[in-house]
C-alpha cells in the first residue's frame, strides 16, 4: 500500500533558486538559510521516497487569470518547467505518476473536492525552487512528483480549513492506493510577506512561529482563522502559508517534528521549514 | 451594478487582489504574461508603447507600463506576480517596485525588512527546537 512517510514545508521563493543557480549557499546572508535544509536532505537521502507531491501556486506560468482553478492537480507522466519571463532559470522536467493522480483524482471528487485535472500542467518556481532545494538543481530530479496547485493569487481563495480538509482527503486517497510506495506531502510558500502597497515588507515573526508550533500541534488552530486575519497579521502574500495545510492535513491528526528552522529576512519574507512524521498514534 | 464591500478593505496600504481588481487590470495582466515568450519580450523591448496599443491598453495604463510606474500599475489593477514579468524591462526586481511603491529606495526597503524580522533568534531560543536557533 502507499504510504506517506513525511511532510515537509518550504519556502518557494525565486531569490532561493538565484542563490543556488549562482552558489551562494554559503554566502553569508545565505548561510544560515541553506543549513537549516540539511537534515531534511539526510532525511530524504536515508528515507528515499518514491514521490512527492508539491503543493504550490502557479504564479502566472501555467494559469492566467482568465481561469484561476482553486484546486488543480497533475495527472500527467511527466512535468516541464518553462520560461516564465522574468529571468528565472529554467530547469527540465520531472516524472509524475499518471496512474495514482487519477486515483487521488477519484477518491479526492468522491469525497467533494471537486479538482481541475491537468494533464499537461508546466510548473512554476513555485514547484521548482523547493524541488532544487531538496533535492539539488538537475536537469531530471530523482524522484516522482505530482504538483497540486492551490489558489493564493486571485481571491477568493480557499480558506486554511478548506485547505486542511484537502490534506485530510489527499491523506485518505493515498492510503488507499494498492501500490507499495513512500510519498512525501511538500507544502510550500510563505511565510508572511507583502510584496505590494505601502505595507510592503511586511514580516511577523510571532505570527510565523506561532503558525509552525501550531501547525505541528494544533493544526485546528489555523483553521479558525481568517483569510483576512492572515493577511492583515502576515501581508497578502503571507496567505500562502495555507498551503502548508494541505501537507498538514494528509498527516493524520498527530505528527512528530523532526526538524524545524525558520530565518528571516530571506528576500522579502519569514522562512520556515518543518519536517513532520505522521505519528504511529494516528 | 456595484463592487461588494470586502472585510479586507480596510487593511492600510494594501491592494487585495479581488474581482475588481482583476477585471479592471485584465489586458495589463495579459499582456504581462504573454511576456513568457521570449518572441513577445522582444517585440515589447522594441515598442513598449506599440505593444502596449495591441493589447488596447487604455492611454494611463500605458503611461504607467511605459515609465515603470509600478504604485500606479497596482491601483489600475496590475497583479504583483505580472508586474514582475514588466519590472524587468525598467531594470527592477519585485524588492525594488516594492520599495517604490512605499516612496522608499531600496536599501531602506531591506533595512524595515531587517528591522521587521530582528530578535527572531531570541524568539527560536525562547520556544525551543530550532535548528540552529
Amino acid at each position: 500500500m502507499a504510504k506517506i512517510i513525511g511532510g515537509i514545508s518550504s519556502s518557494h521563493i525565486p531569490a532561493i533558486g538565484k542563490a543556488i543557480a549562482n552558489k551562494l549557499q554559503n554566502d553569508p546572508y545565505w548561510k544560515r538559510f541553506f543549513d537549516g535544509y540539511e537534515p531534511v536532505r539526510e532525511w530524504l537521502q536515508a528515507n528515499k521516497p518514491d514521490l512527492a507531491i508539491v503543493v504550490y501556486n502557479d504564479h502566472g506560468l501555467n494559469f492566467f487569470l482568465d481561469t484561476v482553478p482553486t484546486f488543480a492537480i497533475g495527472a500527467a507522466s511527466t512535468y516541464q518547467t518553462a520560461d516564465e519571463g522574468w529571468g528565472l532559470k529554467t530547469q527540465g522536467s520531472v516524472a509524475g505518476d499518471a496512474q495514482l493522480s487519477w486515483h487521488i483524482i477519484e477518491s479526492l471528487v468522491e469525497n467533494e473536492f471537486d479538482m481541475t485535472i491537468c494533464q499537461e500542467m508546466l510548473v512554476d518556481h513555485g514547484f521548482v525552487v523547493p524541488m532544487t532545494l531538496l533535492w539539488g538543481e538537475e536537469n531530471e530530479w530523482p524522484i516522482k512528483a505530482i504538483p497540486l496547485a492551490v489558489n493564493t493569487v486571485q481571491h477568493p481563495m480557499p480558506s486554511a480549513q478548506r485547505c486542511y480538509r484537502l490534506g485530510q482527503a489527499l491523506g485518505k486517497a493515498i492510503a488507499s492506493y494498492p501500490e507499495d510506495m513512500k510519498i512525501v506531502l511538500i507544502g510550500t510558500g510563505g511565510m508572511s510577506h507583502q510584496l505590494q502597497g505601502q505595507r510592503a515588507g511586511i514580516i511577523n515573526v510571532d505570527f510565523d512561529l506561532e503558525c509552525m508550533e501550531k501547525i505541528i500541534h494544533d493544526p485546528e488552530w489555523l483553521t479558525r482563522i481568517s483569510n483576512t486575519e492572515i493577511m492583515s497579521k502576515a501581508g497578502t502574500e503571507g496567505i500562502e502559508t495555507i498551503m502548508w495545510m494541505v501537507m498538514r492535513g494528509a498527516l493524520g491528526e498527530k505528527v512528530n517534528p523532526l526538524h524545524k528552522h525558520y530565518h528571516a529576512p530571506i528576500s522579502n519574507t519569514g522562512a520556515g521549514v518543518l519536517l513532520l512524521e505522521p505519528s504511529s498514534d494516528n | 451594478m456595484v463592487w461588494q464591500k470586502h472585510d479586507y478593505d480596510s487593511i492600510p496600504g494594501t491592494f487585495v487582489f479581488n474581482g475588481e481588481r482583476s477585471n479592471k487590470g485584465y489586458q495589463i495582466n495579459k499582456m504581462a504574461f504573454s511576456f513568457n515568450s521570449a518572441e513577445n519580450r522582444a517585440e515589447f523591448a522594441r515598442d513598449m508603447g506599440a505593444y502596449c496599443d495591441k493589447f488596447e491598453l487604455k492611454p494611463d495604463e500605458k503611461a504607467a507600463v511605459v515609465a515603470g510606474d509600478f504604485g500606479r500599475l497596482l491601483e489600475l489593477g496590475g497583479n504583483i506576480y505580472y508586474l514582475a514579468k514588466i519590472a524587468i524591462f525598467h531594470g527592477m526586481s519585485i524588492q525594488d517596485a516594492c520599495a517604490k511603491m512605499s516612496n522608499i529606495t531600496t536599501e531602506e526597503f531591506i533595512q524595515r525588512l531587517q528591522k521587521n524580522s530582528e530578535g527572531f533568534q531570541q524568539k527560536l531560543d525562547n520556544i525551543g527546537g530550532y535548528f540552529g536557533g
